[in-house]
């Protein structure tokens, strides 16, 4: 299929490859039982909310993880209420307005919690929760994608920064909470919506980023490889 | 690209030294000096030793300056080391003078430099008074803490922190490290470097050659721990779990660690180490040189599995090492040990000598398991502990800097 070009729309502008890196900051909050956390839920900048579901992805982590955010890992492993981990888990943030929206849901969670229990969990002191948040740089890589099919080759080389910003990050940006290549695929209108789903079906939440960066690679090959173009 | 940069483009990827080269685009040109108390022995030379090269190969201008320093201000800076690790040390005012007057000398001699720099980095307490020494200072100044400083002993934090509070910013190891400061804290875990000779390849036989160069024997399974003969190291905790392990099942100990220039209580702890382990046939005792970074990569290479039981621990770079060459880890469960020992994943955390022989014979019963554990460990030290991800977020930082405390710093034209 040929690709329709509409000149007009600036999103079927070349793609602008960009990159970025992330680094942790102390935020000097920290919990070591759940009204404690809830304390710190409410306190700490929304940054340390992005940071725990999203920043965590640059971040040194085990390529297993069992929960979609630290919040809930911690809540499992250290405070041994599952039942909660799993609620705080399913947490998606782009179903939410912004980042208070999902702080007041996870505090509501929280709070339901402690209402229902008679002791409040605790934790040993050298296993608090360390509420973190990080800056992130966002670099220009110089490079583009004229056209879609461009992702194909252009993806498998990007780094994992490249990753995380346009395919994690993005969900904080975009209009629809979706990844960039989604928002820029838009731009032609409904000749890539099969693919458009097709990544947005891609759950983030449980891989590393090379691992995304894979699974990413893999939609666009078999999309493009298979003469859908 | 450079050679030291394609270097490290073929173990750690092409996209990885790409990204580094975008960052530093940045800071090409940019004057930074790093300082700590001595070039050979312990983590903190290790890092430097190669941390600087590769800032240089990406276009900044960078300088190493090693403090110098007398018997008393060694002594002064061990107590340091110790209380910031939670131990309660009594330094009398005759220590602290010393502390302050080598640092006010050795400032005086570096000022000019330090002076001119746009980025100054003092590492652990050692050198953290060049600051109030260096009024003319035009740069930023960020102190980096390799310690664990989950429970500073107060008093010594306290005189501490009057040298370390009007830095730029600071920098920890782990979240849980970070104290109370009027400055951004930055999280940035060490690292180790794949191409030094602690980390290469080596060919078999050099491996082998640790048998023979030490009397081990071949047949028995070998288990290691490599640490400097330091309490917090607890390598009478690692004899005792060998003591209880080789009841159940035949191995060999091997206890290796080399002395640092500031560490003047190594030579009790090795004395005591030496009593503990005099009856045991198969266990070995090993004092090495500051430069022995092969053979301890031949060591660790020839082990089954690698201990690091300590009780305190700043990050444990002899983990991550032990992980790079395949090896399950038993360490303890303290400080940075919990970042890269994934329990049942990549090793297991203990915390009592009977932990770690549990885990010392469970491993090898089940050899499926301790290769399985070892292929995950290198992978992890290969997506997160290698130089490259640390010198990166080093230039993240050093942008961060610049730009105050925003959250999202847009370097795009």
């Amino acid at each position: 299929m040929a690709e329709q070009v509409d000149d007009k729309s600036p999103l079927t502008q070349p793609f602008n490859i960009r990159d970025c890196a992330l680094v942790s900051m102390a935020t000097g909050y920290r919990a070591q039982n759940l009204r404690e956390f809830k304390e710190g839920l409410l306190r700490v900048p929304e940054g340390s909310i992005y940071h725990h579901f999203w920043g965590r992805f640059l971040e040194p982590q085990f390529d297993e993880p069992e929960y979609s955010n630290d919040f809930a890992a911690w809540v499992y492993h250290r405070l041994n209420e599952k039942a909660l981990a799993e609620k705080l888990s399913v947490i998606d943030p782009t179903d939410y307005e912004d980042i208070e929206s999902v702080r007041q849901e996870l505090v509501e969670r929280i709070e339901d919690r402690l209402y229902e229990n008679e002791f409040v969990p605790w934790t040993r002191a050298d296993e608090q929760f360390h509420f973190v948040r990080s800056q992130i740089v966002v670099l220009d890589t110089g490079r583009y994608l004229e056209i879609p099919s461009d992702l194909s080759s252009g993806v498998p080389e990007m780094t994992i920064g490249s990753i995380f910003y346009h395919f994690i990050d993005a969900r904080k940006r975009t209009e629809d909470r979706s990844d960039d290549f989604s928002a820029w695929l838009t731009g032609w209108g409904d000749t890539y919506n099969d693919l458009r789903l097709k990544l947005r079906a891609v759950d983030p939440f449980f891989s590393s980023l090379k691992e995304l960066r894979f699974t990413v690679t893999k939609v666009l090959e078999e999309y493009f490889g298979g003469g859908n173009s | 690209m450079n050679e030291l940069l394609d270097r490290y483009a073929e173990v750690a990827g092409r996209d990885v030294v790409n990204h580094l080269c975008q960052l530093a685009t940045h800071l090409k040109g940019m004057k930074v000096v790093h300082v700590n108390s001595t070039k050979e022995g312990g983590g903190v030379a290790e890092i430097l030793r190669k941390l600087v090269p590769m800032m240089e190969a990406l276009g900044l201008d960078v300088k190493w300056e090693v403090l110098e320093g007398s018997p008393d201000f060694y002594q002064c800076t061990k107590g340091f080391h110790n209380a910031i690790q939670g131990f309660p040390v009594e330094l009398s005012e005759a220590m602290l003078e010393a502390y302050e007057t080598v640092n006010a000398e050795n400032a005086e001699k570096l000022r000019p430099v330090l002076e001119d720099a746009d980025f100054v980095f003092i590492h652990d307490p050692q050198p953290a008074p060049f600051l109030n020494f260096c009024p003319n200072r035009h740069g930023k100044w960020v102190w980096r803490c390799h310690i664990d400083c989950s429970r500073p002993y107060r008093p010594v934090w306290k005189y501490l922190k009057r040298w370390i509070q009007d830095y730029d910013a600071s920098i920890f190891s782990l979240a849980q490290f970070a104290q109370l400061l009027p400055h951004p804290q930055y999280l940035i875990a060490p690292s180790i470097d794949p191409l030094s000779e602690k980390n290469i390849d080596l060919p078999e036989e050099e491996i082998m050659g640790v048998f023979d160069q030490f009397g081990l024997k071949p047949d028995l399974p070998l288990i290691l721990q490599v640490s400097r003969f330091d309490r917090f190291k607890d390598p009478l905790g690692v004899i005792e779990a060998y003591k209880q392990a080789r009841k159940m099942v035949p191995l060999q100990l091997v206890l290796a660690g080399g002395g640092a220039t500031d560490d003047p209580e190594g030579e009790k702890v090795l004395e005591d180490v030496r009593k503990a382990a005099e009856d045991e046939e198969d266990v070995h005792v090993l004092l090495l040189p500051p430069d022995a970074h092969r053979t301890i990569n031949a060591l660790q290479r020839a082990s089954d599995i690698v201990l690091q039981k300590s009780i305190k621990e700043g990050f444990g770079l002899t983990v991550t090492e032990a992980m790079w060459k395949g090896k399950p880890v038993i360490g303890g469960d303290t400080g940075g040990i919990r970042l890269q020992v994934v329990d049942h994943f990549t090793g297991f955390r203990v915390r009592s000598p009977e932990g770690a022989a549990l885990r010392i014979r469970y491993l090898l019963h089940r050899m499926d398991r301790l290769e399985e554990m070892g292929t995950r460990a290198k992978r992890l030290v290969l997506e997160n502990f290698l130089l490259t991800r640390h010198l990166r977020e080093y230039l993240a930082l050093m942008i961060g800097v610049l730009h105050g405390l925003e959250d999202r710093i847009d370097m795009v034209q």
